[in-house]
């Protein structure tokens, strides 16, 4: 498939060449350049930070837009249950759900109904005990990626179950058409996401060979669209509901909580994932037994393609959750149902290994060695006017070709200087 | 003799600030290197706890990396207390560790036993009033 799909990408046109996306980019996988920013594809891992914080919105993630659904002849809407804490007030899902088929889809189908049997899936997987310790969560993509690059000996630890969107859209299929006779590739699952990070996971999934979905709306997009519907609706229609478990995993502690109650940690934000998971690394958190990470603040409602502030829409979802009935997805997904869908990955997670400086440990060495010298060299302010996000990375790229000592204004400077007092001196040797 | 990298990284005691730092590093490079996941996790937990006992228990010392083309060493070296009783010292759960240690965490008593598990060669020699070096090896392969 395409296989270097990134979501987030530059628009030229609006960067600047500042360095504010260079500085908070958690796997510095950009770089300025010609006085823009470049993505590196092999390092982004498509968290949105850059997006976040670009101030001349710059940076984008680009999804399908709701026309792309004409591309098949039934399409269902798969919403992430971040969309209904969108809407203030909202006291039943039902009614984003009416009016995603009043928009255009033929049908709708919760990926919160996903969150609970991939709920029920990684408890019975728990329950045979001899795994990692802790279990780390599977269900940010940008997470995975970022264990990837930055952290590859967890990568034993990350759950091998599928994310809830990836269960929600063979379900949905499947339910479809049965329910009306047609053919799969008739079908086209289109998941209603908040983030950039879903999106390629999407186009370039991480432990599966295909994504069951076909492409990605954004919740931002949709809010729009689907307001005027909502305040209109009279009825009260009548859906399958996901269990207040599967809802709440929109908001960060939602899993842990559905999954793992007791021995659990939840964090979010990518700074906060990073300090947790370096611990983890170094064995320090070996008493615990499930972690989930999520790369946004708040969960997925902090997602870069939402609308709503996280808090506001995490209270939301809370509300709506304690409103339905609390049976646990234990109970609520019946046992053949993880045997009915595909569950588990059907790819190892891979480490990413773009930090190697070379296949040849001993160039590699050598690099490493030419690193140290250009860092007692280099004045160590990470200032980021070279391009590179730090010194050390500077280094790096010099060592790799990709930029001259001279691109330091630091060492420039002082080179500079050092010319001038040459000039001055040989002025006045031939005086003399 | 050095390895082909040599990095050195110095220990004061109770210098909780940059506690850590060093493994970070250690291990960043041998991601440079390309040395597999598995004997990157080693060498992570390894440094991390040597690293720590220096700051906790150590009158200050230096931790240092030398790499070779084969097998990775770490060195940490002290100026004391040194450790009166090794064997003691080496037995899971046994700690000295203090109140403003053990309220960060630390002071488990697996720091030793776990390097030794995780290391593929592990020496330790200390002389009270002198101090404690721990040498500690890993084949690059495997
Ligand atoms: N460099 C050192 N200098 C002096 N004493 C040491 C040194 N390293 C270890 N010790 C002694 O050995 C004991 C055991 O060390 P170990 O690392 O196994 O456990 P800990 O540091 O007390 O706890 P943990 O490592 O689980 O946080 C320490 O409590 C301390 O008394
Ligand atoms: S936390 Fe949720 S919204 Fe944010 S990147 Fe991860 S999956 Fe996407
Ligand atoms: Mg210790």
């Amino acid at each position: 498939m395409e296989n270097r799909y990134h979501s987030v990408r530059l628009d030229v046109s609006r960067c600047r060449g500042c360095t504010n996306c260079l500085k908070h980019c958690p796997t510095e996988a950009i770089r300025i350049r010609d006085g823009r920013a470049h993505i590196i594809d092999e390092k982004c891992i498509d968290c949105g930070e850059c997006i976040r914080i670009c101030s001349f919105h710059a940076k984008v993630a680009v999804v399908d837009p709701l026309e792309s659904i004409k591309r098949f002849k039934y399409a269902i809407a798969l919403p992430a249950p971040t969309l209904y804490g969108q809407f203030r007030g909202l006291k039943q899902p039902e009614l984003v759900l009416e009016a995603l088929k009043q928009v255009g889809f033929d049908d709708v189908f919760e990926v919160a109904r996903g969150a609970d049997v991939v709920t029920k899936a990684i408890r019975e997987r728990m329950k045979k005990g001899d795994y990692p310790t802790p279990l780390i969560s599977s269900a940010c993509p940008a997470v995975v990626r970022l264990i990837q690059v930055r952290f590859p000996s967890l990568l034993p630890n990350v759950v091998d179950i599928r994310q809830p969107m990836e269960v929600a859209a063979s379900m949905a299929r499947r339910e479809f058409c049965r329910k009306h006779g047609c053919a799969p590739e008739d079908v086209g699952c289109f998941f209603i996401t908040p983030c950039p990070a879903k999106m390629t996971a999407i186009r370039r999934p991480i432990g599966q060979i295909k994504s069951e979905m076909d492409g990605a709306v954004s919740v931002m997009e949709m809010y729009g669209l689907l307001l005027p519907h909502i305040k209109k609706m009279q009825a009260d229609p009548d859906f399958h509901l996901a269990t207040r478990y599967g809802i709440a995993w929109a908001s960060s502690n939602g899993e842990a909580n559905a999954v793992c109650p007791e021995d659990s940690l939840s964090v979010d934000g990518i700074p906060n994932v990073i300090r947790v998971l370096e611990e983890v690394e170094n064995n320090k958190l070996t008493d615990l037994k499930y972690l989930e990470g999520n790369a946004c603040m708040g969960g997925c409602v902090g997602g870069p393609l939402t609308f709503e502030n996280n808090y506001v829409a995490k209270n939301t979802i809370q509300t709506m959750a304690h409103a339905l009935p609390p049976t646990h997805p234990d109970e609520d997904v019946p046992p053949s149902a993880l045997n009915k869908y595909p569950i588990r990955n059907d790819r190892p997670f891979e480490p990413n290994d773009t930090l190697k400086l070379d296949d040849n440990i001993i160039v590699a060495m050598q690099k490493i060695q030419r690193i140290h010298e250009l860092m007692e060299k280099l004045p160590g302010y990470d200032c980021g006017s070279c391009g590179s996000p730090t010194c050390e990375t500077f280094a790096e790229d010099i060592v790799n070709g990709q930029c001259r000592e001279m691109d330091c204004i630091h060492l420039m400077k002082a080179e500079i200087q050092r010319m001038a007092q040459e000039m001055v001196d040989l002025a006045q040797t031939k005086r003399e | 003799m050095n390895g082909l990298i040599h990095s050195e990284y110095p220990r004061e005691t109770a210098d909780y600030t940059h506690a850590g730092e060093a493994s970070a590093d250690i291990k960043r490079k041998l991601k440079q290197l390309g040395v597999s996941a598995s004997v990157m996790r080693r060498v992570a937990v390894a440094s991390y706890e040597v690293e720590l006992n220096l700051v906790i228990h150590s009158d200050g010392g230096v931790l240092s990396l030398d790499v070779y083309p084969d097998s990775i060493l770490l060195v940490s070296k002290d100026r004391g207390p040194g450790i009166p009783d090794l064997e003691m010292a080496m037995k899971e759960g046994y700690s000295t560790a203090n109140e403003e240690a053990r309220a960060l965490g630390f002071g488990a008593g697996m720091g030793l036993p776990n390097m030794k598990r995780n290391a593929d060669g592990f020496e330790i020699e200390s002389e009270v009033g002198k101090g404690t070096e721990i040498r500690m090896s890993f084949n690059i392969n495997g």
